[in-house]
């Protein structure tokens, strides 16, 4: 099972999305992530989803659960780069991703996050 | 009937080539036209004997090409089921006298009916297929984004909006949200006739789709009829901003953009 | 046509991976790719998780237009599902269970038909067709 390896700079935590997630591994990250934000206590939790091409209902909501989670954590999560492709797809779906902030490249996700602190 | 057909083969498909040539007006050569049909005559007799499958399908292939290769060269539908028709006329002319054949004959004669009917509904499809292609284009083509000011797009939507321009709208909005980073998109509906419960879905459909990117909308130019409309019906819009027109919209934005703009000459 | 086991996460995986491949073939545009690879996820996993494993099956089709399209079947020997009706209603922000899969996946796709197989279990057909 893939690990996907979380950053941490400064108050900010960075996750990548590089591949293909397998369920296991979305509720992995999810676990390690909620570990990190406790450990560390970052302010701020940046998803990168521009090299994912698919999300379906079970990864949108694995992706609002953990913005719930940092949340409790008070921290704020921003998922930046998703696709037009997936977008769409999302919002035919039904999607909406409340509760997650988005923005469309990290450099923006972290701007977000330093006006809200 | 098809051994016969076989047998005599040559005067068949002379006789059918004449009677084409005749209706073709000069259009085609008698050359091409011999050609033409004399690959269709034993997929024909193959396809007769019922049980070679493949042969029908070949066949039908055969004929789709021959339907489409016409269309292109401006025959009309008719002229094109005409020519496998007079496959009949020739037959018969051979058969007329020989009684023991008339059963069969009947069943050939169905069996070409069917063959021209084949390359009418080929004809009928390639048409459909086109005027779909470019209904499309007229879409992409109806669909402008344009950007208003730095990082601020706009979309003058104009005509109906249906799902099929909703999905070009969202898919040229968020390719221009990537392309030019803009956080802020007005949609402007002053061109949209009537904003009914599935209108103001396809907006809210755009306006989820563009947040997943990261921008906000701004949905401007509506009317007084369509704000009344909108109302009764119980439409709710939310926390999306609406504005009457495209330039409240522009002020809107530039305002959260934290820009502002002033005469020159003063403070 | 090209037959796949539903066992595991990973086999959810192989699904979306063939069915993108296949997808790509046809000539579909990269939202309508997206979109059906998304459904087929949708679907394997449904089969997966409330089916109890199952098999997907992918291939190529061509309409009577000559317009090419992607056939995907998903078949499961689960429980089968009790209310078809309530389950394909349009859930459109509950999120939650299966109502969102299934009724999700079949505005994803051209063409969904959804039956109880006889000896249980469920089926699901769905194609997209490229424009």
């Amino acid at each position: 099972m893939e690990r996907v390896p979380i950053l941490k700079i400064g108050q900010t935590l960075f996750v990548s999305i590089q591949i293909d997630l397998q369920d296991e591994s979305v509720m992995r990250l999810q676990e390690d992530l909620a570990e990190e934000l406790g450990a560390t206590g970052a302010h701020g939790v940046i998803i990168d989803i521009t090299a994912v091409e698919i999300v379906d209902s079970f990864i949108g909501r694995m992706l609002a659960t953990i913005g719930s989670i940092s949340r409790l954590f008070d921290a704020e999560t921003v998922l930046v780069g998703m696709r037009p492709a997936v977008a769409i797809t999302l919002t035919e779906l039904g999607l909406s991703l409340k509760g997650v902030r988005t923005a469309l490249n990290a450099e923006k996700g972290l701007a977000l996050l330093n006006r809200s602190t | 009937m098809a051994g016969y057909m076989r047998d005599h083969q040559d005067k068949i498909v002379s006789r059918w080539t004449e009677l084409v040539v005749a209706s073709v007006r000069g259009r085609s050569s008698a050359v091409e036209v011999r050609r033409e049909l004399e690959d269709l005559f034993p997929l024909t007799i193959r396809a007769m004997s019922g049980a070679d499958e493949q042969a029908s399908g070949e066949l039908r292939a055969a004929l789709t090409e021959l339907s489409r290769s016409r269309a292109r060269n401006g025959f009309t539908p008719s002229e094109t089921a005409l020519a496998v028709f007079s496959l009949k006329d020739a037959v018969y002319e051979l058969v007329a006298d020989t009684a023991e054949l008339t059963p069969d004959y009947l069943a050939f004669s169905r069996l070409v009916d069917g063959l021209g009917l084949h390359t009418f509904e080929t004809y009928a499809a390639a048409r459909e297929q086109i005027i779909a292609d470019q209904a499309l284009s007229m879409l992409e083509l109806s669909t402008p984004v344009v950007r208003l000011w730095d990082g601020i797009i706009a979309v003058p939507l104009v005509g109906t909006l249906d799902s099929a321009r909703t999905q070009v709208v969202m898919e040229k909005l968020l390719e221009t949200l990537v392309a030019t980073g803009a956080d802020h998109a007005v949609l402007d509906i002053t061109g949209v006739p009537t904003v009914d419960t599935e209108v103001a879905q396809h907006l809210l459909k755009t306006v989820n789709a563009a947040r997943l990117l990261g921008a906000e909308c701004i949905v401007s130019g509506i009317r007084p009829q369509v704000a009344q409309t909108i109302v009764s019906l119980g439409i709710e819009f939310g926390d999306i901003a609406t504005k009457a027109t495209l330039a409240d919209a522009l002020a809107y934005a530039l305002n959260r953009t934290g820009q502002k703009v002033t005469k020159m000459g003063q403070a | 046509m090209d037959e796949l086991p539903i066992r595991s996460g990973d086999d959810v995986v192989r699904v979306r991976q063939q069915v993108r491949v296949v997808a790509a073939k046809t000539g579909l545009s990269l939202v309508d790719q997206t979109k059906v690879v998304t459904a087929a996820s949708e679907l394997a996993r449904n089969a997966l998780v409330h089916g109890g494993g199952g098999t997907a099956s992918v291939e190529v089709v061509t309409s009577s237009h000559g317009r090419s399209g992607i056939k995907i079947g998903f078949s499961d020997d689960g429980p089968g599902i009790p209310d078809i009706d309530l389950a394909l209603t349009d859930g459109w922000t509950t999120g939650q269970g299966l109502g969102l899969g299934l009724s999700g996946a079949r505005r994803l796709v051209d063409e969904f038909e959804l039956t109880s197989k006889a000896d249980g279990g469920t089926s699901v057909v769905v194609v997209k067709w490229s424009r």
